[in-house]
């Protein structure tokens, strides 16, 4: 499903540049739900970033459902952020003047789906997220780990056949983290190949795989049995 | 534009940012209102002044023979000029249709006047029935001279006010009264009134009997005109000035005087008099414009700063957008769309409310030197245009930019 190799990456600060990711390979099948680890500061955001064509590598390819993604016009690579790709920010990125619903409802805007369907749909994600009653509420109405269901809601109202997490519960609590992660194993369950930034080990536990970054490169990667969040959630 | 989807989400946007909405809208109302305001009262101005001015302004013209200061055709210089009947009757023959009233004048000299055993020391000028006009003469008693009194060389006089006071305060009225001038009785038919009292210690008596009854012969001291009312204040400048431009050299050829020897017959426009006001008009004009543009500029300012807020402070919610797939041609379709909307729904209803202030209070205006403040109104609309285009200018290059970076650089903005 996701394929990169050998992937650069530098931020240019003034005078002197800074190396972030020195030559990244990696691989991720259909179904997979891959968390990615290591310490702050060692350029998993900006992995995340560049596999959600939020940013741009400076070098080594991305392969992205057998497509080669490579110096695509912005209004391509819309297609493919809208299509194919979901994202979770840590920080929500939620539109504060729309409704619950409306955030939801946004990604589908885009695809040019009609307004009524476009609530019909909305409500359906946010029912699968417990937050039906909150549809019309607005963000600055709702808790950190509701807002973070929004989220999760709208990034999967595209139907993305990837969601890339970059620290979901990184603003939550334990209690509603297992929630949230509940929610994305489920959505994994459905098939959807699924990239989870954390730095937290229950939360990786969670996963099915887990990659640790250091110094840019990735030094461990291994499969996982995975733990069930349902466990923690009555 | 006619995206029904898209002008909902523009709605939505709009009725969910009453705030900044409004203050969008204020800015851009107000400076139109300010705008519209201001160059209604240039114009006002203008038509204040332009009234003042015709009130007195009579589109008299008066010509003034002098003496020759130059050498012409072997003439020498210092030769007084003497108009002649020809003079007059040949210029009134040739334009006719550019004259509206017209008559010569002739002062009467070496003459006694007295009332029964008074003596007056009151001019005594010979004029055609049209002077009355000219004069904007208006009578109190009686009648003024007319073609008949002129054609049987009548001995009739019409007095002024002043000396209708001055010599003839105790009768009930002066018509009828005989005045003797030197030896021959005329009979008073008229008094007049005037602005000034100066101007009303004159008698008036038929031209063809000042010439023929005092031996004026053909002779004439002066010519005075007026001018048939133009269409609009600038016109009948135009038209005075080429009237008396012709004049003169009509009247300089007759008399053989060099076309440059502008003292040796002098014509005197009061409409060119009146270019000092003209010009000064003017200038209230250019000055009106300048504030104006100033305003307009004044406004671009605003609505470009408040443009680079608004797309400043929805950096972020570009990046959402784009994150969740919005191309970035949609992105800045959607900011200027909204831009335009209301900049141009708030720009009208500045207009509105201005011309709608000018329209009901204007009329009202009586203050000296402004009257009718008015605007144009495709002045009014280009004004609107001019900052909606302003403002979509302004709004068009950060959206394009918030648009165009990496998405990431636009969520990261904060
Ligand atoms: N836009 C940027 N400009 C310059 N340097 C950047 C930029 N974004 C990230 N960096 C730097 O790149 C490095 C990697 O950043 P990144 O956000 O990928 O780390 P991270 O692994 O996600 O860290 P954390 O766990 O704290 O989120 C950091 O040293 C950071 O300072
Ligand atoms: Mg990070």
């Amino acid at each position: 499903m996701i394929e990169i190799r050998d992937l650069h990456k530098s931020y240019q600060m003034g005078s002197n540049s800074l190396h972030v990711l020195k030559g990244i390979n990696f691989k991720a099948e259909e179904g997979e739900l891959v968390a990615i680890m290591g310490s702050s500061g060692s350029g998993k955001s900006t992995l995340l970033n560049i596999l959600g064509m939020l940013d741009e590598a400076d070098t080594g390819d991305y392969i992205l459902d057998g497509v080669k993604i490579e110096k695509l016009s912005e209004t391509k690579a819309a297609r493919y952020r809208n299509k194919f790709l979901g994202f979770v920010f840590q920080s929500f990125n939620l539109i504060n003047y729309k409704t619950a619903m409306e955030n939801v409802a946004l990604p589908l805007y885009y695809q040019k789906v009609s307004r009524k369907d476009r609530e019909t749909k909305a409500l359906k994600y946010l029912e699968q997220v417990g937050l039906k009653e909150w549809a019309n509420h607005l963000p600055s109405e709702l808790s950190g780990g509701q807002k973070q269901r929004v989220a999760i809601a709208r990034a999967m109202a595209a139907e993305p056949k990837v969601l890339l997490a970059d620290e979901p519960t990184g603003a939550l609590d334990s209690t509603t983290s297992y929630e949230v992660m509940d929610l994305i194993q489920q959505i994994n369950d459905q098939g959807n190949t699924i990239l989870v930034v954390t730095h937290e080990e229950d939360i990786a536990h969670m996963c099915k795989r887990i990659i640790h970054l250091r110094d840019g490169v990735i030094v461990e990667d291994k499969k996982i049995d995975q733990v069930r969040a349902s466990e923690y959630v009555q | 534009m006619f995206d029904i989807e898209r002008w909902q989400e523009i709605f939505d946007t709009i009725r969910k940012n009453k705030l900044r909405t409004f203050l969008t809208g204020l800015s851009v109302a107000s400076g139109i209102f300010i705008l519209v305001i201001l160059l209604g009262f240039g114009q006002g101005m203008r038509n204040g002044i332009a009234h003042e001015f015709e009130q007195d302004a009579a589109t008299s013209v008066w010509v003034w023979p002098g003496m020759t200061s130059m050498e012409y055709k072997g003439m020498n210089p210092g030769r007084r000029i003497q108009l002649r009947n020809e003079n007059y009757e040949n210029w009134d023959q040739m334009n006719r249709e550019r004259i509206e009233f017209s008559s010569p004048r002739n002062f009467v000299n070496g003459i006694s006047v007295t009332y029964g055993n008074e003596a007056l020391v009151y001019g005594v000028q010979g004029v055609s029935p049209q002077f009355q006009f000219i004069e904007n003469a208006k009578m109190s008693e009686g009648r003024f001279l007319n073609q008949t009194d002129h054609d049987n060389t009548a001995k009739v006089v019409v007095i002024g006010q002043k000396i209708r006071q001055d010599v003839f305060g105790s009768l009930e009225t002066p018509i009828g009264e005989y005045i003797d001038i030197s030896g021959l009785p005329f009979k008073i038919v008229g008094v007049y009134k005037e602005q000034e009292e100066r101007e009303e210690e004159r008698m008036y008596i038929p031209l063809n009997t000042a010439q023929k009854v005092f031996n004026g012969g053909d002779r004439i001291n002066n010519l005075a005109y007026t001018l048939p009312p133009a269409e609009t204040f600038d016109q009948a400048v135009a038209e005075a000035v080429a009237f008396k431009d012709q004049l003169q050299s009509y009247l300089q050829q007759a008399h053989t005087v060099a076309p440059e020897d502008t003292s040796a017959i002098q014509v005197w426009s009061a409409l060119e008099e009146a270019k000092r006001y003209y010009s000064l008009t003017r200038n209230i004009k250019l000055f009106f414009w300048f504030v104006g543009i100033c305003t307009i500029i004044a406004g671009v300012v605003g609505v470009s700063n408040i443009m680079l807020i608004v797309v400043k402070e929805r950096t972020r919610e570009i990046g959402i957008r784009k994150a969740l797939g919005a191309k970035p041609w949609s992105i800045v379709g959607m900011i200027l769309h909204e831009a335009i909307f209301v900049t141009a729904i708030s720009g009208f209803l500045g207009l509105i409310f201005s011309m709608g202030l000018l329209e009901l209070v204007g009329p009202h205006v009586e203050v000296d030197y402004i009257m009718n403040p008015s605007v144009n109104l495709s002045v009014a609309l280009s004004t609107v245009a001019v900052l909606i285009l302003a403002g979509t200018i302004a709004g068009f290059f950060p959206a394009w930019r918030a648009a165009n970076v990496q998405v990431i650089t636009a969520l990261r903005d904060e």
